[in-house]
This record gives C-alpha cells, sequence and structure tokens, in this order.
C-alpha cells in the first residue's frame, strides 16, 4: 500500500518565519551591514540585497560536549597500510588524524557566518524605525485596483461559491411546507407493514389494515419522489461584486538649485537624498509619481536625466521653483486626491529679499497641501564647521527657521557629505516615540 | 524475459507506481519484510532544504537556528560545496518519504527501495524505535508543538519564547531518559492534558514559597538530604524532565515547552544510536532487492549501471590519511558488514566457523539479518557481528590517543592478536554515553541556597569543553533561576 504525493506545487516559503526570527536575532550585525554598505554603494543599486557576514561566536547553540583535548581517547580508523599493533605515530599538529571524534558540529572556528540579505529585507531594515510623518489620504480615483466584497446572494453562480447553510435551509423550508414525509414516518409505516405481514393467518381487519399501510406507504413513497430533498430551486450563492480599492498615490516634488554655484558635488548629495526619499515612499504607496523641478532665477519642470545632469547658469530666485511647485501641483495633483511630499536642495544661496517670498508661498500656499517639506541644505566641508549652530545661516536659512518654527510638517536639514546623508534623513523621519508617550 | 519497468532517466507517477510495485513484491516475498504503508511524496530542491534544517521533519516549531541551518544549506548548495540528500524518510506511520524531483527514474527507484522499504522495515521492527518512539502520533504531536509554540509567542512574546528555546535546546541532549522508560500515553492525549494543567496552574494561587516560612535547623542532617533528594527523585540523568518538575521560576507553558524540547530529543534518540545499523539496513535492502529486479529482467543494464555508481559513491570509505576523510562512513561500515553476515550464512570459512558457530553455514541469512536489525544497536551490533575479514577488508587498527603520552599508540590492528580489541574499541566508540559526556542532576535544595548541583562523570579523564559549558551553563541558570554548579566525578 502506497501513497504518491506530489508536494511540488506546495506553496514555498515555509521556511520564513525562521529566516525572520534569525535575521531578529543578529540584528545589530545585519544593521551594521546595511549601513556599511549603504556608505559604499552608488545610487543606482541602492536597492539591491547585500551581504552579511556574522561572527560564528554570536551564533552559538551551546550543549555539553567532550572538548577536544585531554584525557584518553581510543578510536578505530580505516585505511591501515603500514602500522602494526604498538606503533607510536607523532602526534599531528593541529586537527586532523588523532582518535578524537569530536568534530565541532558546526565547523566552529571557521569563517565567519556569511549570508544575503535579499532587496525586500534590506530595504526594510533601511527603513526599519522610520515612518511617514502624515497620514496617508487614500482616494478612489484613478483606482485600477478592484477587488471582491460579498454582495447578498445569487441564484446562480461558480460551484465553489455556493453557499451551503442559505441551501440547506431553503430546502428544509421547502419539505416542511410540501409536507414530504421524513425518513422516521417512513420508516415507521414499514416496520407496522412488516409486523402486520409476519402475523401468520391474520383476520380481516388486520388484511384491511394492511391494505391501508400498503396504501399509505405507496403515497408516501411518490410524495417524497416528488419533492426532493434538495431542489436545484434551493440553491443559492454567495454573490460578490468587484468593487474599486481605494488607493494611495503619493507624488513627489523634488526641487533643486541648478545654478553655478551647486557643483558636481552639490548635485550627487542632493540626488542622493531624492532617491532615499523616493525609496521610502515608494514602500509606503502603490504609486508615487516624480515630479522634477529646478531652478535659477526661473524655474521650471523637467526630466530626470536634465534635471541632474544639465547645467544652466543663471541668478538664484528659490521662490519661483516654488510658485511653479504650486502650479503644476494645482493644475495636476488636487489635495484630495493626491499625497503630496516635497524635498528642496539647495545651497542656500538666494537673490535678496527672494526669501521673504518663499516664506509666503510656503506659509501662505504650499504647507497647507503637503504632507511633508523637507529641505535640505547643502555646505561644503569647510563650512560646516562653522555653520555648527543651527540658529545662525544664510537668509533662506533664517526664513525658513521661522516656517519651521510654525509648520510642523515642514523639517530643514544640513548636509556636508555623504556620509551625512543617511543620518539626516533617519532623524528627520524617524518615529517619534516621546510624542507618542507623551 | 520479463518486460522492464521502466526506460530511459525521466519518471512519472505511472513508472513511480509500477516500480514501487515490483520492489515491494521482493521486498514482501524475498526479504520478508515487514513495513509501515508508505507516503512517498515528490518534492522540489527548495522543500528538500526546508525538510533539512527542520532536522528532517515535516513540520516544526519555528526557531532561528532552524532559519540558520536553511540558511547555512543552501548557501552549500548552491555553491556547489554539497549536494543535496536524494531523499529523506521520517518514522512515522505511515512512512512518509521525500524523494527529490531531480532524480532520474532509476535514482528513484533506488531511493523507494532503500527508504520506503529498508529504513522502513528499520523502523518498525528495531526494539528501540518500538520502544521510544510513536510513530502513529509524532506529526499530531509536532503538529500541537508548533501550534502550542506560536500561541506562547502570541501570549508571551516571541522574545521570552526564543529565550527559553535556546536554554531548552542547549540542554536537549543531556535530556533524555537513557535507562528506564517514561510512561507513553499518546502523544496526542498528552498534548490535551498538558494543555488543562497550565489552565488550571494560571488559575490556580501558587504557594510554592509558603513553605519557606516553617521553621529550619540551621544544618541538615544525612537523612534529611537523602529524603530530600528522594523526594525531588534526585539523582535525575535527564535535565530538562527535572527542571520541567522542580525549577522553582518556570511558567507553566514554559514548563510546557521544555516538554516539548525533551520529547523531541527522546524521539530522536534511537536514531543516534542506530545510525550504522539503520544505514546498513537500507543499504543491504535496496542492493538486494535491485540486483533482484535486474536478474529478472525488469530492470534494464543502463539503469543497474547508474544505479551501482551511485551505490558505490555513497558507500565509500576513504582511508584515514584520504584528504576525503571523515570517520568511519556508517552506510560503508553497516552494510559490509551486513553483507558479510549473508556470506558467513551460506559460504562460511574456518575462521567465520570459529567466530560465529551459531550462524556460520546456517543458510537462513534472512532470518539472521531480521533477528539482528529487531534486536541489536550499533554498539552491541558491532560487538556481536564485526566479523575479522570485514576488519581486513576495511584495514581497520585503533589508536590511542592519550593526554600523558607524548605519541599517539596503536594499539591494535586487523591481524589475529588484535580482532577482538579492535572489535571491542570500535563497538564501545558507538556507545552514545562515551560520544557525549555523563551529565546528571545531582542535588539541590529548594528550601536552602537553591544551587542546582550537576554531576559530570568523567570517563577516561575527557573534560568538558569548558566555554561551551559555561554558556550552557548561562543556559541553565536561566531555566532554574538560581545558581548551578557542576562537580566532575572520576569513573
Amino acid at each position: 500500500m502506497t501513497h504518491f504525493i506530489d508536494r511540488r506545487l506546495n506553496p514555498k516559503g515555509r521556511n520564513l518565519g525562521n529566516r525572520r526570527r534569525f535575521i531578529g536575532r543578529i540584528k545589530a550585525h545585519v544593521r551594521e551591514a546595511v549601513d556599511a554598505s549603504v556608505r559604499k554603494r552608488g545610487i543606482t543599486d541602492m536597492e539591491a540585497g547585500t551581504e552579511v557576514s556574522v561572527p560564528r561566536d554570536s551564533l552559538g547553540e551551546p550543549s555539553f560536549r567532550h572538548a577536544s583535548k585531554g584525557g584518553t581517547r581510543e578510536g578505530v580508523l580505516p585505511g591501515n597500510r603500514e602500522y602494526r599493533a604498538g606503533d607510536e605515530i607523532p602526534r599531528p599538529q593541529q586537527g586532523g588524524g588523532g582518535a578524537g571524534r569530536q568534530g565541532a558540529p558546526d565547523g566552529e572556528g571557521e569563517d565567519d557566518f556569511v549570508f544575503a540579505l535579499s532587496r525586500d529585507e534590506f530595504l526594510d531594515i533601511f527603513f526599519e524605525d522610520l515612518e511617514l510623518p502624515d497620514l496617508i489620504k487614500r482616494s478612489l480615483a484613478g483606482s485600477a485596483v478592484h477587488r471582491p466584497r460579498r454582495a447578498g446572494l445569487s441564484v446562480t453562480g461558480a460551484p465553489a461559491n455556493l453557499n451551503v447553510g442559505r441551501t440547506m435551509r431553503r430546502a428544509m423550508g421547502r419539505r416542511i411546507a410540501l409536507r414530504r414525509p421524513s425518513d422516521a414516518a417512513l420508516e415507521e409505516l414499514r416496520d407496522r407493514l412488516f409486523a402486520l405481514e409476519a402475523v401468520f393467518e391474520p383476520d380481516a381487519e388486520q388484511r384491511a389494515e394492511m391494505a391501508r399501510l400498503r396504501e399509505e406507504l405507496e403515497a408516501a413513497t411518490t410524495h417524497r419522489k416528488r419533492v426532493p430533498y434538495l431542489d436545484p430551486l434551493d440553491l443559492r450563492y454567495s454573490h460578490f461584486e468587484p468593487q474599486p480599492e481605494p488607493r494611495a498615490r503619493a507624488v513627489m516634488f523634488c526641487l533643486m538649485d541648478v545654478s553655478a554655484s551647486m557643483g558636481a558635488r552639490e548635485k550627487d548629495l542632493a540626488k542622493r537624498f531624492f532617491v532615499l526619499l523616493h525609496l521610502f515612499l515608494r514602500r509606503r504607496y502603490e504609486t508615487v509619481e516624480l515630479v522634477f523641478i529646478r531652478h535659477t532665477h526661473l524655474a521650471s519642470e523637467v526630466d530626470e536625466q536634465t534635471f541632474f545632469y544639465s547645467r544652466e547658469s543663471g541668478g538664484t530666485m528659490v521662490s519661483t521653483a516654488l510658485a511653479e511647485m504650486h502650479r503644476v501641483q494645482s493644475e495636476r495633483y488636487p489635495a484630495s486626491e493626491w499625497n503630496i511630499y516635497a524635498a528642496q536642495a539647495s545651497d542656500g544661496d538666494n537673490y535678496q529679499g527672494d526669501s521673504r517670498d518663499c516664506q509666503s508661498w510656503l506659509e501662505g500656499e504650499l504647507l497647507k497641501v503637503c504632507q511633508h517639506f523637507a529641505y535640505v541644505e547643502i555646505i561644503g566641508e569647510a563650512e560646516a564647521r562653522i555653520l555648527r549652530d543651527a540658529a545662525r545661516g544664510t537668509e533662506l536659512w533664517m526664513a525658513y527657521r521661522e516656517v519651521a518654527s510654525r509648520w510642523p510638517n515642514f523639517a530643514m536639514r544640513r548636509v556636508a557629505g555623504s556620509g551625512d546623508i543617511y543620518p539626516v534623513f533617519r532623524d528627520l523621519f524617524a518615529r517619534k516615540t516621546e510624542a507618542a508617550h507623551g | 524475459m520479463a518486460e522492464l519497468l521502466f526506460d530511459g532517466p525521466d519518471w512519472n507517477f505511472d513508472t513511480l507506481r509500477r516500480t514501487t510495485e515490483a520492489i515491494e513484491e521482493v521486498a514482501r516475498d524475498d526479504l520478508g519484510l515487514d513495513v509501515y504503508p508508505n507516503q512517498i511524496e515528490i518534492i522540489s530542491t527548495e522543500q528538500m532544504l526546508d525538510a533539512y534544517s527542520s532536522t528532517g521533519m515535516p513540520l516544526m516549531y519555528r526557531h532561528w537556528s532552524f532559519g540558520k541551518q536553511f540558511i547555512h544549506h543552501e548557501r552549500l548548495y548552491s555553491k556547489g560545496a554539497q549536494g543535496l540528500a536524494y531523499e529523506i524518510v521520517i518514522n512515522s506511520d505511515p512512512c512518509i518519504c521525500y524523494c527529490l524531483e531531480e532524480n532520474t527514474m532509476p535514482m528513484q527507484a533506488l531511493v523507494i527501495a532503500h527508504a520506503a522499504f529498508g529504513h522502513n522495515h528499520f523502523f518498525k521492527s528495531n526494539h528501540l524505535f518500538r520502544q521510544w518512539t510513536d510513530p502513529r502520533g509524532i506529526l499530531d504531536y509536532l503538529d500541537y508543538a508548533r501550534n502550542f509554540l506560536s500561541r506562547c509567542e502570541e501570549r508571551y512574546g516571541p522574545g521570552r519564547v526564543e529565550r527559553t528555546l535556546d536554554a531548552a535546546h542547549a540542554l536537549m541532549n543531556a535530556s533524555v531518559f537513557r535507562h528506564r522508560r517514561p510512561a507513553q500515553p499518546s502523544l496526542r492525549a498528552e498534548a490535551e492534558r498538558a494543555e488543562k494543567r497550565i489552565e488550571e496552574d494560571e488559575r490556580a494561587a501558587h504557594y510554592l514559597w509558603s513553605r519557606l516560612e516553617a521553621e529550619r535547623r540551621s544544618d541538615p542532617g544525612e537523612d534529611e538530604i537523602v529524603q530530600r533528594r528522594r523526594a525531588l527523585g534526585l539523582p535525575e540523568e535527564n535535565i530538562l524532565y527535572f527542571l520541567e518538575r522542580h525549577s522553582p521560576v518556570l511558567e507553566p507553558w514554559q514548563r510546557q515547552t521544555l516538554r516539548i524540547v525533551r520529547n523531541m530529543a527522546q524521539y530522536f534518540y534511537p536514531q543516534r544510536q542506530t545510525q550504522v545499523m539503520n544505514e546498513g539496513c537500507a543499504c543491504f535492502v535496496h542492493f538486494h532487492i535491485l540486483n533482484r529486479l535486474h536478474e529478472q529482467g525488469r530492470i534494464g543494464d543502463g539503469a543497474m549501471l547508474e544505479i551501482l555508481h551511485s551505490h558505490s559513491s555513497v558507500l565509500f570509505q576513504p582511508g584515514y590519511d584520504h584528504p576525503g576523510y571523515s570517520g568511519l562512513n556508517p552506510y560503508a561500515l553497516g552494510f559490509a558488514m551486513m553483507r558479510d553476515i549473508q556470506r558467513i550464512c551460506e559460504a562460511p570459512e574456518e575462521e567465520d566457523r570459529a567466530w560465529f558457530p551459531a550462524i556460520a553455514g546456517c543458510g537462513d541469512w534472512r532470518g539472521v539479518l531480521k533477528d539482528a536489525w529487531a534486536n541489536y544497536r550499533d554498539e552491541s551490533f558491532i560487538q556481536q557481528f564485526l566479523s575479522p575479514k570485514v576488519m581486513r577488508d576495511l584495514r581497520l587498527f585503533a589508536l590511542r590517543d592519550a593526554e600523558s603520552e607524548e605519541t599517539l599508540r596503536v594499539t591494535a590492528i586487523h591481524d589475529e592478536g588484535g580482532y577482538h580489541a579492535v572489535r571491542d574499541t570500535l563497538a564501545r566508540s558507538y556507545d552514545l554515553s562515551s560520544r557525549s559526556p555523563d551529565i546528571e542532576v545531582l542535588d539541590a535544595d529548594l528550601a536552602g541556597d537553591r544551587i542546582l548541583r550537576l554531576r559530570h562523570t568523567l570517563r577516561n579523564d575527557v573534560p568538558l569543553d569548558p566555554r561551551e559549558s559555561e554558556a550552557t551553563q548561562a543556559c541553565l541558570r536561566e531555566l532554574w533561576g538560581y545558581e548551578v554548579e557542576i562537580e566532575e566525578l572520576q569513573s
């Protein structure tokens, strides 16, 4: 008696639970590896997984076992060629040979335990403890996803959707209404009939009774045939209707100063910040659209390539970018349907007096519709040493500081090198645990 | 000439069924094997890796160490450093046997004969498995354990469950009943009872320490110590069992967790004692059955060559100085011994008549082997059946490594003067108590200092690994709640 079962199509990833626990166990090492690889990486492959190597010590599963040295051990080995009883063999230097049979089960003392983190695991850890600062708005517009919802019963449908409870209840009601003889009633008639048939030489009364019973039985049986136990009329199916699923959509505005003062280094830092924010948003929203707005003394919406790599010359008027963002947003991204995020990068230079305009653009229009607005000021390494105090800075910085003090959804930081990007990013989006407790 | 069972390397469920029936015919009618009903499952490589990492069981509770195993094997496999086993077989009723989908048809035939009939017969007939395992209930029990622990994770937090399991795993190998047999309610019934116990324990107030109030003499007399130890059932060889019953700090669910872990240890205990016999039996069975089918013309020459090729690579025994040497190959040793028993029964020589008067020339090798499979374990099997011819063929020699001596010493080789010594040494090395340390709970004064005293009985002066021992004691402290001491005793 042998059964064959094809298990190949069983769901995969049965071990994910254990893997998650394992990664949780070595969180510190994984975190370190992720941080290190983020620092090394280019922007384009930010999303790939990474290799993590963990010292074996931290993964030990101890147990009482014999030491590899000491005491007397005796064992049997195969493949003797020249030895005779009583021969003495010099002790091998390390491990190898010997009669000690206790090989360390996990190959202790070997290299570190190395394994690969998948892309999702990498990003999970990368963005761990970070959260989006504002509630997510959901809307039905533009939704392509429909999900089936229960919507009552129907008389037709696929067998898989048969509503057994409902069907049986209706069948029972019908059987009662149409007085279908029950199994028990039929059985009783039969028993009485058999009892009479067993009587030897029945009298006239018994004969009449028998005839009556036979008739009744006949009638009941035909009645039962006419009123089936389960009729196609009884069938009820659960009905499902596709309903559009509300979707959370986000648009991310990238604003950058591209005037001559922004060199390749500044642009690279800005780009890193934008990429991080984009990755982060992508994990929370099904769709994230990107709008790139660059500005000198004029602002325009451009594509990604132009945004990062083409050069422009001209003065610097930050407010033009904000005005452009307002235009694009009000034309294409109504705040009722979209979650709006903005990240602005600049070196802090601005046309004299323009910072007031920026302030009024932000406070008058943009911050009312934005979920979050992050401003990153990119400064030189040398400047970073001078400008340690957040209370001092360019005119734009000072103007923005006022805004930040009034608007919780506005955040600003300074960045001097690529090493700062990730800490600054974490700092901006760190989960506000104190707030939660207070 | 009979018709071929299959032709070519590809398999489908038809050829599998046909081949299994033919194999079963030989197993039943020729060898007279007695097996559990088989359940042969075809699985993919990922599923095989899954099974690897959960100690071969089809379901298992969740723990990080299984994740580590999986990653470890997956990495070795994807680098090509390690092939996958062709099969995994589980001591359950029905007997579950996993076959890899990538096997060719001749390999499937080999695997089915090996696992579904060889191992299966061994599981069903060997006295250790019959006494100590419950093949009918094991899957139910694993299912229960998994659900129980995942409910614990929900209620008490994954961190606490993980710490308890870590500590329990560390003590797992020191937590089997070696001598007395535990009461054996069906595992399912036990699970239900245990759950009820937890509920009631939680409801009841805990008056464990109320006894402390009583007046105590400053130093307990001999009698009192004896009585105290008797009350705790000491000495106790099964550490987790002791902790489960007497630890002052554990919560009911933790006691149940320890119980699960030690039941698993007990379930695997017979396997650890019968490696050579189990593999030897399976290899002997597949070799005999497939040769018989080949003789009958039901397996083609090409397929037979492939079968023999993998047969001989599994049974390869490199010499001690070969770079690929990693101890005696249990497949090779078991198979060689069982083939030799067959030879001794059928065509004995003078030497065999002197060594094995009871079986030499009796002709009934099937009976002799079946009796051996049923009633022996590795140690006693080697002690009883290792013949001079096998020792010569494998060129076995015994080597002593004494700390007190400058050099290693060859104490005996495969010659007239050494046969007995080599056999005794080999048998001893398969004695589990010489492989893993002998540790028992000696004493614990619950009303006094509450130090848990363990005793390690030294064998041949082999000490415990100090680092491992320290880490394991930390686990023990976690479960006991107070200090732990180990004393060493020369045997």
